[in-house]
């Protein structure tokens, strides 16, 4: 509702004018090597060799991009008024069974004046750190979705304000589950899953940020503070 | 609100506790001889528990928590000042397993993610798997997964809509919409014989084509249909108590809604008209003349207007689905995924070698890589997967739009009371198995 009173939705697709797109099948969509999005030339305008590569496969485009300087070109496709990806679809990563290959960080991005999708990759070479920047200070809707992705491949969104395991329990020690070298059944034997799940009681656990909330964490005993402050949780 | 163990016991190292070790009330109001107030305090003499914030933990068994959703709330009286939330409690690991499956043995899966939307998870699972292979599917397959796809977000709308009334405190919508729901879970099961985990949809095809007398079912359906949301319309949308508890709640502004990644009602109900059927469209969707309604203001009630205005949209978009179902096969005539008749199998030596491949070794695409979104009533459904030429994922990665969505709760619920939190918690239509997957 605009201050007046006025009411005008904000309808995507506004930058394009009328009509409405085709549908996408795969009838008229090459494997490879079809028309690229219009952004991937102009990001190649802007950030030169910072593009390592754009491919395009079955009609959607990927621009493979430095991972020193992924943020910028995220930040720069968020704000630029010829480009407006206002929209993060997801975060997330792909590690592949040939352990030669290296690690990859995706965002799907999405223009919704201009309708245009895009996936910007960077690369984690193997024996690198795990680390990717974080986009929080862009997209707000990036917050659970990188906490996830470190959740489940162990790398490290620098920059993000909370990076906290999401899915799985904070005390999780058997690894990062969709690690390939990660087996489908688990790291530990069946017997020891089931004693930490038994002894796990999740609903009692509270963060030490969490205790703070109440006050009562300074009214807590001080050897409970001692351990709580070394990293230990409490509700046992 | 159930306070657990834990929340006691921290009451307990904390504040005075008696002989017996039971926690000591501190009494509202005391007189100058330090009796005990029963009546109402005069003024001047409450205690002053302003900046005395409490730790309420809501859920993971709460009822209108809709699932295993734990909320860690900050109260200072009755206003939330923070909310930390606690998800995962019904993590499965599909996106693992799902490496480890065939295409077509990953759709069953799809069921269990969102589970109020199996047919719509199906349909977007094969569009990806089927953009992987570059099938293109037949015409009379679009139509039915456009039908599939439209009942399913009715079935989702519908519980949606009872169970926040239940939350809310209105009983009765929620018998009229679950008997509603229970006629489209019938139908489903006249098609595909399930009526919760339908597995409707093959790589390629369907797992069935429509039996005899189905449309005529769903047209009777269709026709009494709006009469039932007209009927929860007249009960509840002017309602006083209804409106009193839903308006003004958890206000997104366009820019936030977009920016927070939200998708579905809950990015229209902020005046954000993105819908992916109209907007990047799949099966054909920009051929059916429906609209997309959106709110004005971005609350918990322009969300359920929202809501209440796509059933009918459905509605109408089935109606056109019927008007134009062609004749013709259902699957694809491509034998990289779909079976040859068991009869041709045994006798045809070209289609058991088919038979064979295709049951020992799977189909398998060509390596490459695929995101494929479709409008769930969620928001926007997301499968990502990516293929190294095997035939199995190497990656199948789930957009779940009541994650994202769910992801801005904090946002929404700090600043409001701990009732409008269930009000706020039941808008965002969430799905655990969604969530945590």
């Amino acid at each position: 509702m605009n201050d007046d009173g006025s009411f005008a939705p904000v309808v995507a697709g506004s930058a394009l004018g009328a009509g409405t797109p085709a549908s996408t099948t795969p009838k008229n969509l090459p494997h490879r090597g079809g028309t690229p999005n219009q952004s991937a030339d102009a990001l190649r305008q802007q950030f030169g060799t910072a593009v390592r590569r754009v491919d395009v496969v079955w009609g959607e485009t990927t621009v493979v991009i430095d991972p020193a300087r992924v943020h910028d070109v995220i930040r720069w496709l968020h704000d630029d008024p010829s480009q407006r990806y206002d929209y993060l679809s997801d975060v997330t990563a792909v590690e592949f069974r040939d352990l030669e290959q290296p690690i990859e960080v995706v965002w799907h991005l999405r223009s919704l004046p201009f309708r245009r999708f895009i996936r910007v990759k960077s690369l984690i070479e193997r024996g690198a750190a795990l680390e990717a920047p974080s986009v929080w200070d862009i997209y707000k809707g990036a917050d659970w979705l990188e906490r996830e992705c470190y959740d489940m491949f162990g790398i490290r969104f620098v920059g993000h304000p909370d990076l906290r395991r999401l899915l799985m329990w904070e005390q999780y020690n058997e690894g990062f589950p969709l690690r390939k070298d990660f087996p489908l059944r688990g790291r530990f034997s069946r017997s020891e899953q089931l004693r930490q799940a038994l002894a796990a009681n999740p609903e009692a656990r509270y963060s030490k940020e969490e205790l703070s909330i109440a006050d009562a964490f300074e009214d807590l005993p001080a050897d409970m503070r001692r351990r709580l402050t070394a990293g230990e949780r409490t509700g046992e | 609100m159930a306070t657990t163990k834990r929340t006691v016991e921290v009451e307990l190292s904390t504040t005075g506790l008696d002989a017996q070790g039971r926690p000591q009330r501190v009494p509202l109001a005391v007189d100058e001889g330090g009796n005990v107030l029963t009546m109402e305090a005069p003024p001047g003499i409450e205690p002053d528990l302003s900046g005395e914030h409490m730790l309420i933990n809501m859920g993971p068994q709460h009822p209108a928590t809709h699932g295993v959703l734990r909320l860690v709330l900050e109260l200072d009286g009755e206003t939330v000042v923070r909310c930390i939330p606690h998800i995962g409690y019904l993590h499965c690991g599909f996106e693992k397993i799902g490496e480890y499956r065939q295409y077509n043995q990953i759709i069953p899966w799809t069921d269990r993610e969102d589970y109020l939307n199996s047919p719509g998870n199906n349909v977007a699972f094969a569009l990806g798997a089927e953009r992987l292979f570059g099938i293109e599917i037949t015409e009379r397959c679009k139509v039915l997964r456009v039908i599939a796809c439209e009942l399913s977000r009715m079935i989702s709308h519908l519980v949606w809509l009872g169970t926040t009334c239940i939350d809310i405190g209105a009983f009765t919508p929620f018998l009229w919409a679950f008997q509603q729901r229970e006629e489209v879970y019938e139908m489903l099961e006249m098609w595909i014989g399930a009526r919760l985990t339908t597995s409707l949809t093959r790589v390629g095809g369907m797992g069935a084509d429509i039996p005899d007398g189905f449309t005529e079912k769903l047209s009777a359906f269709i026709r009494g249909f709006p009469k039932v949301i007209d009927e929860i319309d007249r009960v509840i949308t002017r309602n006083g108590i209804w409106v009193g508890r839903t308006v003004g709640l958890g206000v997104m502004s366009p820019e936030e809604a977009v920016n927070y990644g939200l998708s579905g009602p809950m990015v229209r109900a902020s005046g954000v008209a993105y819908d992916v059927r109209k907007d990047f469209p799949y099966l054909d969707y920009e051929t059916y003349d429906f609209d997309v309604p959106v709110g004005t203001n971005g609350d918990v009630y322009d969300r359920f207007l929202v809501r209440m205005e796509e059933l009918r949209q459905s509605t109408r978009i089935l109606e056109q689905a019927i008007k134009r179902l062609p004749d013709g096969p259902v699957n694809v005539d491509d034998h990289r995924v779909i079976l040859p008749p068991k009869s041709k199998a045994t006798s045809d030596m070209e289609s058991m070698i088919h038979h064979f491949k295709q049951v020992m070794e799977g189909p398998r695409p060509d390596a490459g890589e695929c995101y494929v979104a479709v409008e769930s009533p969620k928001g926007e459904k997301g499968y990502y997967m990516v293929s190294d030429g095997s035939s199995k994922p190497v990656r199948w990665r789930i957009r779940p739009p009541s994650f994202v969505n769910l992801s801005a709760i904090p946002r929404m619920v700090e600043g409001h009371l701990l009732s409008d939190v269930i009000a706020i918690n039941a808008s965002i239509d969430i799905v655990m198995g969604e969530i945590d997957r």
